[in-house]
């Protein structure tokens, strides 16, 4: 058995699909971008250009070399590169999806009490310490960011009904 | 000379003990600030400058100015050793200080770095004591064109002179240039892009976009290596450092050409941060090891360091001289004199010798402690590399999220954070470059309303930028660093065409 194949057939998502994806997605944004600065008029007054006139031309930039990319991606034979096999986007959202749910209930609980949650969740689930370390750590971090933001930098930080009760 | 007589008081000035232990806090604070991302320099000094209300203004200036030094220094530590730029001009030193990093060099790029820092530091402090007291005349020929015409050799040098497909930089810089339009058109006060979503009242700032992109996307790109992912432990001890100063002395003539890029553009506005990208972009290309830059070579450490801080002590110079600031912690130390009731300006030298000069005096001693300083800390900072991924990456995240929040103290910036997170991810995977996109950001903004002055003034003729010998030289380079790849074809297919006609017997 040849191994030159496994490479080949290591199953993810291709390399080539994602980059024609990014093309399309920055084209779609600039097409976006050019419905916006219509908006505000991409003309030429007398004191020079409207707001829309930049904005519009950069648009039409980010068209020609998306186009130019989207050739020369087409162009190139498909060699089954892998832009990352499902193991390691696997890996990937195992980081991201936990972020994702951070940076959604600070508004709601605030920072301190997401971000012990965090890193508890870290070292627990993904770094399979014990209970005793990572809730360990889990309250020293958010203990430690208090002290040097709220009192030692002045810098308040969203906090929510856990730091309300305490009297914060 | 008079000037030197003054300058030897200010060191007298400087000298006491109660200022010596002023400068020191003021390094160690500002290297912390430095380090994390977000609460970068400008941010950092305007959180800190309450703190120094009660002191003298000239303590309180020394204090204020080391901060800026150790943030300088600062945000080289986490761009070599966590690709994670704690500053927008330390960006381009994550090129190949990381890859330095991660080959296990890593006590030789902070060494590399901090010394650099310094030389280029020092270069202008030596530079400013000499031309401060001339400066007022030139300065004031800098119109909205010159300016202007200096943003877009900095952009240029970043399309022509990059290693990436041209099309794709071109792209990343376009979309950051769309990016950094979002919001409130200062030339118009009209609302663009916004689209009727109230958050992006204040556009993209480029903070959140720098620490989505390089930090978080950093941190995805690095999981896909699963957990395993350990930073290789550097051996930092006074060995390493001697070695490599021993080495940096080579380097002379990029030493020098940093300096003057770095000089040169601190004062004018453009700032450190289209410095550090210039200086290793043209280092690239006229380097031997050119081909290796990205991969670890230590000449691309070197080049940006030296040119940023060279940049960042020279903006301070039309702060001091004119009242102008040539960068955004300049202007924030600009708030403070006027805090203190200190009227900066040709005057100040009249006046107030004792605080100018003891300004500049501190500029020299600040930047010797501030490389003491960072020098016998580095060990502390490379053992950071071995605490497990597990328990740094989340500590990375919690700091990266606050951050983005006390950019403007809004929710809502944390989740652009992770938006510019997966953003960069995927660009980085594609080969999409993500500096151009960041500088465009940082600078758009800017770049146009100069170019709208510019066009304002001359009712929209496109000639402003070629009226005089000093707009037209700047514009010209820029137009020869963007072509310069189809340049050098030609002039390659020049050569390979005269060795053809001499057939080798």
């Amino acid at each position: 058995m040849n191994d030159v194949s496994d490479e080949a057939s290591e199953s993810g998502l291709s390399q080539r699909s994602v980059e024609i994806g990014v093309a399309i997605t920055i084209s779609i944004l600039a097409m976006i971008g050019m419905i916006g600065a219509l908006r505000v008029g991409t003309g030429w007054s007398s004191e020079g250009p409207l707001a829309g006139f930049f904005p519009f031309y950069i648009c039409i930039a980010i068209l020609i070399s998306s186009a130019v990319n989207m050739t020369q991606i087409l162009r190139t034979k498909n060699d089954g590169a892998v832009f990352a096999s499902w193991d390691k986007i696997n890996k990937v959202l195992q980081v991201l999806i936990p972020t994702a749910i951070y940076v959604g209930i600070i508004p709601y609980s605030g920072i301190y009490v997401a971000s012990a949650l965090l890193v508890g969740g870290f070292m627990k689930v993904l770094g399979l310490y014990s209970w005793a370390a990572s809730c360990a750590l889990g309250i020293a971090v958010p203990l430690f960011t208090f002290a040097a933001f709220e009192k030692w930098f002045l810098v308040p930080l969203p906090k929510g009904p856990l730091e309300h009760l305490l009297g914060y | 000379m008079e000037d030197i007589g003054n300058l030897f008081h200010g060191f007298s000035v400087v000298l006491q003990p109660y200022n010596i232990m002023l400068m020191v806090v003021g390094i160690v604070l500002g290297v912390i600030v430095g380090v994390l991302p977000g609460l970068g320099g400008a941010n950092g000094v305007a959180i800190l400058l309450p703190l120094t209300f009660s002191m003298s203004p000239t303590s309180a200036i020394i204090m204020l100015s080391c901060i800026y030094w150790g943030a300088l220094f600062g945000g080289a530590i986490t761009s070599i050793l966590f690709n994670i730029p704690g500053e927008p001009w330390s960006v381009a030193t994550t090129f190949d200080g990381y890859p330095m990093a991660q080959q296990g060099k890593a006590g030789q790029a902070l060494t590399a770095a901090f010394t650099s820092s310094f030389v280029g530091a020092l270069f202008s402090v030596v530079m400013i004591t000499l031309v401060a007291p001339l400066v007022a005349s030139f300065a004031l020929r800098f119109g909205p064109a010159e300016i202007f015409s200096v943003y877009f050799l900095a952009f240029c040098s970043f399309v022509g002179l990059s290693k990436e497909p041209p099309f794709k930089t071109l792209a990343s810089m376009m979309i950051g240039f769309a990016l950094g339009a979002v919001g409130l058109d200062q030339m118009t006060g009209q609302l663009r892009l916004t689209f009727g979503f109230e958050t992006l009242l204040t556009g993209f700032d480029f903070l959140i976009a720098v620490i989505g992109l390089f930090g978080i996307g950093e941190i995805l790109l690095t999981m896909e290596e699963g957990l395993s992912f350990r930073g290789k432990a550097a051996k930092i001890d006074l060995k390493v450092v001697i070695n490599t100063w021993k080495e940096l002395p080579r380097y002379w003539m990029l030493y020098l050409r940093s300096c003057l890029i770095g000089c040169w553009m601190g004062i004018s506005p453009a700032g450190a941060t289209p410095a550090s990208f210039m200086s290793y972009g043209i280092a690239k290309r006229i380097s031997k090891n050119g081909n290796n830059f990205g991969k670890g070579e230590i000449e691309g450490v070197i080049a940006p360091e030296t040119a940023a801080h060279a940049a960042g002590t020279a903006a301070l110079l039309p702060m001091i001289a004119l009242g102008v600031p040539g960068s955004p912690t300049a202007a924030v130390l600009l708030g403070g004199l006027l805090i203190w009731g200190l009227q900066p300006g040709p005057l100040l030298f009249i006046e107030q010798k004792d605080f100018v000069w003891g300004l500049i005096a501190s500029m020299y001693m600040g930047n010797i402690v501030g490389l003491i300083v960072v020098l016998t800390c580095v060990p502390l900072f490379a053992a950071i590399l071995r605490i497990p991924f597990s328990v740094i990456a989340p500590i990375i995240l919690v700091l990266c999220a606050i951050g983005a929040y006390t950019v403007h103290n809004n929710t809502f910036d944390v989740v652009m954070m992770l938006v510019f997170g997966v953003v960069g991810y995927f660009m980085k995977k594609t080969n999409y470059p993500l500096a151009p996109m960041v500088l465009a950001i940082v600078l758009g903004d800017k770049a146009e309303e100069s170019f709208r002055q510019s066009l304002l003034a001359s009712q929209g003729g496109m000639g402003v930028f070629f009226t005089n010998a000093l707009v037209s030289t700047i514009m010209v380079l820029g137009l020869i660093a963007l072509f310069w790849p189809i340049i050098q074809g030609g002039l390659n297919l020049l050569r390979s065409g005269t060795k053809g006609s001499h057939p080798v017997a």
